[in-house]
């Protein structure tokens, strides 16, 4: 159905990644749900026999991907979004409440997630929005309705509650820089985070103490080069010692003591050796558990099925968002680092990829696929290595999870379908 | 810059990830010990401890089962309180609190609701137990004594405490391990070696299989049964015998250096350190300080030797050349030092060596000593000679022997006169003293024993030990099989011999005889003073007394050392002659004798110092 074409033109080398990184996944999902009661592969009563039902539910969609014409995706991707807006509203009448979060459509066999396939739809929409002819980035109200098409499934999934999910979607917004939205919202955006991180390490005053240091050296440094605008200085560091002020505000009032908690995990805040007890007892104890995980595993790791952290569910939810800790318990550094490094190959692949595009719509797309799976990546392991907040998202391609695995790897192999076509479009 | 962006990220992010991870894995990477993973735990399978038998396969130490009542909070049911509460014998606030503090701990770990219940308890719980849920009995071994006598020997057990836990990594919290005695120095033997068994755990604590397929786990192995050389009649009979009095008393076999009884006064009944009483009965003894039973006076105490020390001038003067057993010494009912005069109870008139013996003559061995010494040029030199001769018989040094502790005595030699009196400011006449055992010299209970062994051997010994068998098989170790010579030749040795036998036959130990045992023996009365309220103050002198017997083949050497005794042929004579007989015809003959031993006591002596008013010293209370 499809000729020689495609398979000569698709980019195997992303194709070889992904494979590894679902391998690699599964054999992790096996160890850390093995029971030496129970230890068949092909056993679709466990986790690691579900898993590899979906695997083979991927090859599926991979040849139908495959099959179907290159400018399918691009002509329908709004009525996509359309159908994935919709079907994340309908959680809200017809939704299964799982863990407290109800995400999922009940399909009898398999729970689907549709948040999973809203993913895929957001980046064709944004796509196809950005490359309309009449589209212009640097128009503030094109810049708004991109900004929607990306907040709409964000919201909606909010109130599942899923904030990981959600959070997500923002990622999307790396599109748009790509595609010529001014870089100084992303720097001022960086330079809140860290005015919010510092403020609740330091303190208002002394990020107020360090900023005034700051422009006053500008100041002099600067003063005999220009004219230097003393009034717009004075504004920055007014509007940014109101904000570290409101941090604070916020922070000590309007946040439960859980957000902060975690809070003062993440940043380490907490310095009383019996609190620290306590904290890695209660909401710390994920965090604290995958990173004695990952330490003890040392360079070689354990072996296979040898991890006995793993072995006893020290780590919860260790075959789907914790996933990584298995890896660096059983596997080592050299594990961990691999893994890294074919997520670090195949996302700059995909860059590659992308840029070599002719036309903008696939390009878009492939950015929205890149920032999609790179969100999900960062998030993740930096979480389970303890150096990000707890957020909630499963490793592309690695944690357990059906509909997960089946929309990373639809996602991924859209754009491989998009990327194996360029060729053709010239002609 | 919009096309590197992302880029940048990615590969900032991945050598951040990278980073962290060597952070983690490598720079505070420390392997998961078995011991300390969270996800094993350890099961132990303790052996049961070694027996301890005496020299002729009587029981002195074996174990008893005990039984305590565990409790696992979360499996308990509700119950009838009441009931159970009187079946366990607890009121129901104790239970109740006990129970709330085990819940604390841990609600799936067992924890000791009743420590220790006596069989009686036992017996009449063992049927009802499962009716209770979450309760049941776990057996554990005490030491069980078949003895109420050799608790210095025999040492205690206890749980092992912070230090041990640093020094051997054997040991895990609430073990128990010898602390003294023969359960401190034969520990690793009695002790066998516990079983482990690795269990995975998950992280609710549930076990969930054997952790690498049990290829790590070890069978334990069985503490091994030792005999001990004591003699447990002539150790309870001797304990007996010190009834009232503080001392020590060390009875050794001289052919093989096997110690056949070992007793401290005042002891106790090993019994007290076992069971639910232990800590109180511990503290009890252990702060008493004025009697100090636990503190082992027949290895510990180092007071001078007294009169018995003379023989081994007498040999050293033999051996040097000095004198001959013929020498005569002229008694003047004491003799001069310079122009002071120093007593002497013999009766005065001319000694020859075996009167001067049996005479216990000062006069005699104060010269003997001085031709020592004059024999060389320096007093250095004669010193040296003099000390090389005294610790060939085992003095001035630790014996080496397989007891936990001991003292090494003293022998003085030069560097020790040079720094009290200064170099070349002292001669035999200022350390003139040491020729009758008073002075500087100082020996422990089993030091004398000991040397009155070598005596007892003619020239040699063994060194004194403690063990006899280790599970059933005689012991082949070297240091205690190996014969000691002493620096004296054997030809040397029948005057001696003599000179104490006739101590039994006419001299100070005449009134002890035992019919059909002919015994060599010495007696010693030692000076001695005590600081009260920093004056330095005489008590009565203490009863020192050696011997061994039969004369010919000897089967026994003792050393008795009564504090506070006064003559030696007193306390200490009467205790040796009864040990002896005791030991050789197993039956004593002198009841009267027995009686009088049996129930004197030397409390009044002991009260003196502590009366706080003045007292007389020497009495004659008899």
């Amino acid at each position: 159905m499809f000729g020689k074409s495609v398979l000569k033109r698709i980019d195997w080398l992303s194709i070889f990644i992904y494979i590894s990184l679902v391998t690699i996944g599964w054999v992790n999902i096996y160890s850390s749900t093995f029971s030496e009661a129970n230890p068949s592969i092909f056993n679709f009563g466990t986790l690691h026999g579900k898993q590899l039902f979906f695997v083979g539910a991927c090859f599926v969609a991979i040849i139908i991907i495959m099959a179907l014409e290159a400018n399918f995706y691009e002509r329908f991707s709004s009525l996509l979004y359309v159908i994935s807006m919709v079907s994340l509203l309908g959680l809200f009448l017809f939704g299964k409440t799982v863990a407290g979060a109800t995400s999922w459509y009940d399909l009898g066999f398999f729970n689907l997630q549709p948040s999973e396939f809203a993913k895929v739809a957001t980046a064709l929409a944004l796509a196809k929005y950005l490359s309309d002819i009449q589209t212009d980035i640097k128009r503030r109200k094109d810049q708004l309705v991109a900004l929607g098409i990306i907040l709409l499934p964000a919201i909606l999934i909010i109130p599942q509650p899923d904030p990981g999910s959600s959070l997500v979607f923002f990622a999307l917004i790396f599109v748009v820089f790509r595609e010529g939205l001014p870089l100084y919202y992303l720097i001022i955006g960086l330079l809140a985070i860290l005015v919010f991180i510092a403020t609740l390490m330091f303190g208002t005053i002394w990020v107020g103490i360090a900023l005034g240091l700051i422009i006053v050296l500008f100041y002099l440094l600067k003063k005999k080069q220009f004219k230097v605008p003393i009034f717009s200085l004075i504004s920055v560091v007014v509007v940014t010692i109101l904000f570290s002020l409101s941090v604070d505000f916020v922070f000590n009032n309007v946040f439960e003591q859980r957000h902060r908690d975690r809070f003062s995990l993440w940043l380490r805040l907490e310095k009383d050796p019996n609190k620290l007890e306590q904290i890695r007892k209660t909401i710390g104890y994920n965090t604290y558990q995958s990173e004695k995980a990952i330490e003890s595993g040392g360079f070689f790791g354990k072996g296979f099925l040898e991890g006995t952290r793993t072995k006893g569910n020290f780590v919860p939810e260790q075959h789907s968002d914790y996933i990584f800790s298995t890896v660096g318990e059983e596997w080592g550094f050299v594990g961990t680092v691999t893994i890294v490094l074919l997520f670090t190959l195949l996302l700059l692949r995909l860059v590659y990829l992308a840029e070599r595009q002719k036309t903008a719509f696939p390009r878009m797309y492939g950015y929205g696929v890149i920032s999609v799976l790179f969100i999900h990546y960062f998030i993740n392991i930096g979480m389970v290595i303890g150096i990000l907040p707890t957020v909630g998202i499963p490793l592309p391609f690695i944690s357990y999870g059906g509909s997960g695995l089946l929309f990373f790897t639809v996602l991924l192999f859209i754009f491989l379908k998009l990327d194996s076509n360029r060729l053709k479009e010239d002609i | 810059m919009k096309k590197v962006l992302l880029s940048s990220i990615i590969l900032i992010i991945g050598i951040t990830f990278i980073g962290r991870l060597s952070y983690l894995q490598i720079f505070s990477f420390s392997a998961d010990q078995v011991l300390e993973d969270p996800a094993i735990k350890a099961i132990y399978d303790y052996p049961e401890r070694g027996y301890i038998y005496d020299r002729n396969g009587k029981l002195l130490v074996g174990n008893d089962p005990a039984y305590d009542v565990m409790v696992i909070p979360r499996e308990v049911k509700p119950l009838d309180t009441l009931e159970f509460c009187s079946l366990i014998g607890l009121d129901k606030e104790t239970f109740l609190k006990k129970l709330k503090r085990a819940r604390v701990y841990s609600p799936r770990l067992p924890s000791v609701l009743v420590p220790q219940l006596s069989k009686e308890d036992y017996g009449r719980l063992q049927e009802k137990m499962r009716h209770y849920q979450g309760f049941y009995i776990q057996k554990r071994s005490l030491r069980y004594y078949d003895t109420k006598s050799a608790a210095n020997v025999l040492g205690y057990i206890s749980e092992v405490n912070d230090g041990d836990l640093a020094q051997n990594p054997y040991y895990i919290q609430g073990e128990l391990k010898g602390r003294t005695g023969v359960e401190k120095t034969y520990e690793d033997t009695l002790r066998g070696k516990k079983g482990v068994q690795y269990i995975q755990k998950d992280r609710f604590n549930r076990d969930i299989g054997p952790y690498k397929d049990g290829t790590l786990d070890t069978p334990p192995e069985q503490g091994k049964e030792i005999s001990i050389t004591i003699d447990k009649d002539l150790q309870e009979y001797g304990e007996l015998l010190m009834n009232g009095k503080r001392g020590g008393i060390v009875a050794i076999e001289p052919s093989s250096g096997e110690i056949l009884s070992m007793i401290s006064g005042p002891t106790y009944d090993p019994s007290l350190l076992v069971g639910r009483q232990r800590s109180k009965n511990y503290t009890e003894l252990y702060y008493d300080s004025i009697a100090n039973p636990t503190w082992d006076r027949s290895i510990l105490a180092e007071p001078s030797p007294g009169s018995p020390f003379k023989t081994l001038n007498a040999l050293i003067a033999l051996q040097e050349g000095v004198m001959t057993p013929d020498s005569k010494v002229r008694c003047y009912n004491g003799f001069y030092v310079g122009k002071a005069k120093k007593r002497c109870h013999c009766g005065g008139g001319i000694r020859d060596m075996n009167s001067g013996i049996y005479k216990s003559c000062n006069a005699y061995f104060a010269q003997t000593f001085r031709n020592i010494f004059n024999k060389f040029e320096t007093t250095d030199e004669g010193m040296d000679v003099w000390e090389k001769h005294m610790r060939s018989f085992g003095l001035g040094d630790y014996l080496g022997s397989d007891l936990h502790t001991g003292r090494p005595g003293r022998i003085p030699n030069k560097a020790f006169y040079d720094r009290w009196y200064g170099d070349n400011r002292w001669a035999s006449s200022t350390i003139i003293s040491n020729s009758i055992g008073q002075g500087e010299v100082a020996t422990t209970p089993i030091q004398l024993a000991n040397m009155t062994a070598a005596i007892a051997n003619r020239g040699h010994y063994f060194t004194p030990h403690i063990i006899k068998k280790i599970d059933g098989k005689d012991i082949t170790i070297p240091k205690f099989t190996e014969l000691r010579q002493t620096t004296i030749d054997r030809k040397h040795f029948e005057p001696i011999v003599q000179g104490m036998a006739d101590v039994y036959n006419k001299g100070t130990a005449k009134w002890v005889r035992i019919p059909d045992i002919e015994i060599a023996g010495k007696t010693g009365t030692v000076e001695n003073f005590i600081i009260i309220d920093s004056v330095r103050t005489q008590l009565t002198d203490h009863s020192v007394f050696v011997a061994f017997a039969p004369v010919i083949k000897p089967k026994i050497a003792i050393a008795i050392y009564i504090e506070n005794g006064y003559y030696g042929s007193r306390y200490a004579g009467h205790i040796a002659s009864l040990m002896i007989e005791k030991y050789i015809k197993g039956e004593i003959t002198r009841k009267d004798l027995e009686k009088r031993m049996l129930e004197k006591t030397l409390e009044h002596e002991y009260a003196k110092p502590l009366s706080g008013e003045e007292f007389k010293i020497n009495e004659y209370v008899w």
